[in-house]
């Protein structure tokens, strides 16, 4: 093991981030080089924070050097255990307070119209993310995270879903390929995470895998919630397989797409209107339609063409497409606004469902509006369209009650 | 020297002596009634000044001819903002002169003005009254300036200057454009600022004022926003600002989604209190926040077909394009923060300069701070009683001036956008480190986790009961940023006090202590 180790981020336009560095020395105590531009306000509980954990550690001697810019305690807390582990070889976990807000579960059909990309070792991201609700977050552990990042960012990530509040949205982490990936997930399965993307998946065994790994790791914990899987599909292999995926597991909800690596992958260029992705979207939509689940497009990348997500958006939702990908919180309203139902939609849906309720109340099995029957799905569908709109705030709550009068 | 201190309306520890004045504590809002008179100058006559040509070989000449002497106040403006070259100047050649213990007042002081820390060390100047921040604010707060600092509103400091309280020796008004006679403005020139209001008080009551201009016309400028009838002398100098650092070429509505949030939820709530209606008023100041606040303020007012009858400036371009588009009839305006805001004032009548006579000073028969219906603050902290802070960072450090922000109070709605903490530092507190304005004049405080309307505007929370604005107690707020932040230690400050806050009728609101640097 090396002598020396760092983690964090510092200099001028780092805010509530610190970096810690750790070298071990044979005698002399902690001893502490502090640079914070809180340290008035925090700088005794900062002191004390480092001394527990090194002792937590079991590190009598050593040179540390703190530079914070206003990280909260969780981000501390996860830099110094990223730095520790650098010159220790341990398996113990400094973990902070799982808060009671963030002991919830989600429901498998639940809206997933939009979900917030967050850089996994970026915590000034994290902190606000659940106020712009977003029906969901994703903690990114995978491409937004550099190579040499990716160690500290599992710990800053575990330690975010057991401190940081996110204000009920959908708490979803995207995991690394492969082998680090699988490794990923034991640091997050455990913190009660909603559910885990998992990015460029190819085959239903990379699902089943990953699937196991999850009931295993709450098993060991004696944990029971549901982690629900959104594979992200994002190659011409995946795409041919894309049924299989969507049927890997029970715990697959939704199916996405990633566009940037498929046309890299077919070796085209993206352009705006995406004739050259066409095909790929459509196979999405149709293989989580026949898997029971939900499809789900990729994301829009220029944050400033308002516009241009909104047409992107109608498509998506016109091809079949429940929910998209945003890479910043202003992308949030105009993909609520754009996926609710439109004024005619919500029409047709209340006289469906009033006529499924008068249905209900004479006892009837067969719901007809005028002389049309209605199918069940029709009528699920018609109930889905009233509370999207309702979300959306274009319906009141107590619609029916005023309804026909 | 050990002064003593008393127990002030808010039940802050003020002292009753400072710089050998005797200072009068905070008695409550409208409570202090003063019973002297105007302060006023001796009778000047036209026999001195024959030609009416004042031009003078140099500003240091103009000095020394305006009898430049240990112990006198000298006072600047802030008009050049961070761009001023002038006030440095000034203290450089006192400096050079041998001069000891003046007093610099400035209108506000910028991080540009570093430089006087070297003047205050060799004992040129002994004290700043205005507001201090980055550099000098460390100097001050670390206590190392010679006298205690005093810290003024716009308003205040008008009222300071009319009431005698500061008696002005030598009056230096930077004018981007001046003629001979000592008519002076600031629509034209290299150094175009906009309005130079914050100078009229010292141009009507200095002893002797001198203007300087890199922008010397032949008489008459027009407008004179200073009148030349003031002024002794007239400099020209080639360089009195840096342009770029004097205006920014374009303010920007902020970017970020945090804040953006809090400015949708501002909005919200006065659209919702019925306050965007037919005939109100507003002001926004220049942050990226409020910005967006009267960029949203405008989309409302489209879609609405409402009209304002007037805005308060600072201006800046989005203030301009909607008096340009006819959704307000004129911006009263203090000072112009970009390009097209000095460029609005040059040509348009219906954007209007005004000082701090007409706008804020509280010794007066009214100013017209309370016919704003609706006012944008920031702050540093809040207490839960809503007491706000401006003047000092959490650590104790000095850190902003009061600028209009305390005259502003008297609006009819008093909103105060800001986010719940920064960094890792609660915004609301039990205790504000400094007191810059009492709580019963701030009536709303929007943050990104919920908003605080004062229990006294029972008006507004009976108006806003039915919306799904996110209305909770302020101490409930205080408790979320606590729960996000962990609760700060109290600052390490000394007994010792290194500056006092003034209360716009010029009674003392609070006193700051000196920090006791790790």
């Amino acid at each position: 093991m090396k002598r020396t180790g760092a983690a964090g981020n510092r200099g001028p336009d780092i805010r509530s981030d610190c970096y810690f560095e750790i070298e071990l020395t044979d005698s002399g105590g902690i001893q502490m080089d502090i640079r914070s531009k809180v340290d008035r306000l925090f700088g005794t509980e900062n002191r004390q924070l480092i001394r527990d954990m090194l002792d937590f550690f079991d590190i009598p001697n050593a040179k540390v050097i703190l530079e914070d810019s206003g990280a909260l305690s969780f981000v501390m807390m996860a830099r110094i255990e990223a730095a520790v582990k650098k010159v220790t070889d341990t398996n113990k976990e400094y973990l902070p307070e799982l808060i009671p807000e963030n002991r919830y579960s989600t429901q498998r059909d639940r809206y997933r119209r939009s979900r917030l990309y967050l850089p996994g070792n970026t915590p000034k991201l994290f902190i606000n993310a659940g106020l712009h609700q977003s029906d969901g977050i994703i903690l990114d552990l995978e491409d937004s995270v550099a190579p040499a990042k990716k160690d500290e960012a599992r710990m800053l990530v575990r330690n975010a879903l057991r401190r940081n509040d996110f204000y009920g949205t959908e708490r979803m982490v995207r995991i690394n390929q492969h082998s680090r990936g699988l490794k990923d997930l034991e640091f997050v399965v455990p913190q009660h995470v909603n559910l885990i993307l998992m990015p460029k998946c190819e085959s239903a065994d990379q699902l089943v895998a990953a699937d196991l790994k999850i009931q295993g790791i709450l098993t060991s914990h004696q944990l029971d919630y549901p982690v629900y899987l959104m594979p992200i599909i994002e190659s011409a292999k995946g795409i041919m397989n894309a049924y299989s995926i969507a049927c890997a597991s029970e715990n697959v909800v939704a199916l996405a797409i990633g566009l940037e690596d498929y046309t890299a992958d077919l070796g085209i260029q993206r352009t705006p209107e995406g004739k050259e992705t066409f095909f790929a979207r459509n196979v999405i939509v149709n293989a989580a339609r026949a898997a029971g689940i939900q499809a789900i497009d990729s994301v829009f990348s220029d944050v400033a063409d308002q516009d241009g997500l909104r047409t992107v958006v109608k498509e998506s939702k016109s091809l079949g497409f429940e929910g998209m990908g945003c890479i910043h919180p202003r992308q949030v309203p105009i993909i609520h606004e754009t996926f609710a139902p439109g004024d005619s939609e919500i029409e047709k849906a209340k006289k469906i469902v009033t006529a499924f309720y008068e249905a209900e109340e004479k006892g009837l099995g067969v719901v007809a509006l005028g002389s049309k029957m209605i199918d069940p799905p029709v009528v699920k569908r018609a109930q889905k369209t009233i509370s999207l709109a309702i979300d959306a705030g274009k319906l009141a709550k107590n619609w029916s009650k005023s309804y026909g009068n | 020297m050990a002064t003593k201190l008393v127990k002030n309306a808010l039940g802050r520890l003020v002292p009753t002596e400072i710089n050998g004045k005797k200072q009068i504590p905070f008695q409550g809002v409208g409570k202090y009634r003063p019973d002297y008179r105007k302060y006023n100058l001796p009778v000047a006559t036209c026999a001195d000044f024959p030609t009416g040509n004042k031009l003078i070989v140099d500003l240091k000449t103009a000095l020394e001819a305006a009898g430049l002497r240990d112990g006198m106040t000298i006072s600047t403006h802030h008009h050049f903002r961070n761009g001023d070259l002038l006030a440095v100047e000034i203290f450089r050649i006192a400096s050079e002169l041998g001069i000891k213990d003046l007093v610099w007042f400035p209108s506000a002081s910028f991080p540009c003005h570093a430089e006087i820390i070297d003047y205050m060390e060799n004992g040129t100047v002994h004290h700043i009254e205005g507001s201090m921040n980055g550099p000098l604010g460390r100097y001050c707060s670390e206590g190392k300036m010679k006298g205690v600092g005093v810290l003024r509103s716009h308003g205040g400091r008008y009222q300071a200057v009319q009431d005698g309280e500061v008696q002005i020796d030598i009056a230096v008004i930077a004018a981007p454009t001046a003629d001979p006679f000592g008519n002076a403005n600031g629509l034209t020139g290299p150094s175009a600022c906009g309005l130079l209001g914050f100078a009229l008080a010292d141009s009507q009551y200095a002893h002797k004022v001198i203007v300087v201009t890199d922008n010397l016309i032949d008489f008459p400028c027009i407008p004179w926003q200073i009148q030349g009838n003031y002024v002794d002398y007239v400099v020209k100098m080639d360089k009195i600002g840096e342009p770029e650092k004097i205006v920014s070429g374009t303010t920007r509505i902020t970017k970020s989604p945090d804040r953006l949030l809090i400015a949708e939820l501002t909005t919200r709530l006065c659209r919702e209190a019925g306050l965007i209606k037919n005939g109100f008023s507003f002001q926004a100041g220049a942050g990226g926040t409020s910005l967006a606040i009267a960029y949203y303020f405008g989309q409302i007012m489209r879609e609405k077909n409402i009209k304002a009858r007037f805005a308060r400036g600072g201006s800046n371009q989005y203030l301009v394009k909607m008096l340009e588009e006819g959704l307000v009839d004129y911006i009263l305006d203090g000072q112009t923060f970009d390009l097209e805001g000095v460029r609005s004032m040059r040509e348009n009548p219906g954007h209007v300069d005004t000082s701090p006579f007409t706008s804020y000073n509280y010794h007066g028969k009214g100013n017209f701070a309370p016919l704003v219906d609706i006012v944008i603050l920031g702050a540093t902290e809040v207490d839960i009683h809503f007491n706000a802070n401006v003047n000092t960072h959490s650590d104790g450090y000095l850190l902003h001036g009061i600028g209009g922000w305390q005259n502003c109070l008297f609006s009819k709605t008093v909103i105060l956008p800001i986010p719940l903490f920064r960094d890792r530092i609660p915004v609301i507190r039990n205790e504000v480190t400094t007191i810059t304005g009492p709580g019963e004049l701030i009536d709303v405080i929007v943050t990104e986790r919920g908003i605080a309307i004062n229990p006294n505007r029972q008006d507004l929370l009976d108006a806003l009961k039915k919306t799904r604005l996110p209305i909770k107690p302020i101490e409930q707020l205080k408790i979320e940023a606590e729960k996000i932040c962990g609760i700060p230690e109290k600052p390490n400050l000394g007994e010792e006090i290194v500056a006092i806050i003034k209360w716009v009728d010029g009674t003392v609101i609070d006193a700051v202590r000196r920090v006791i640097p790790l």
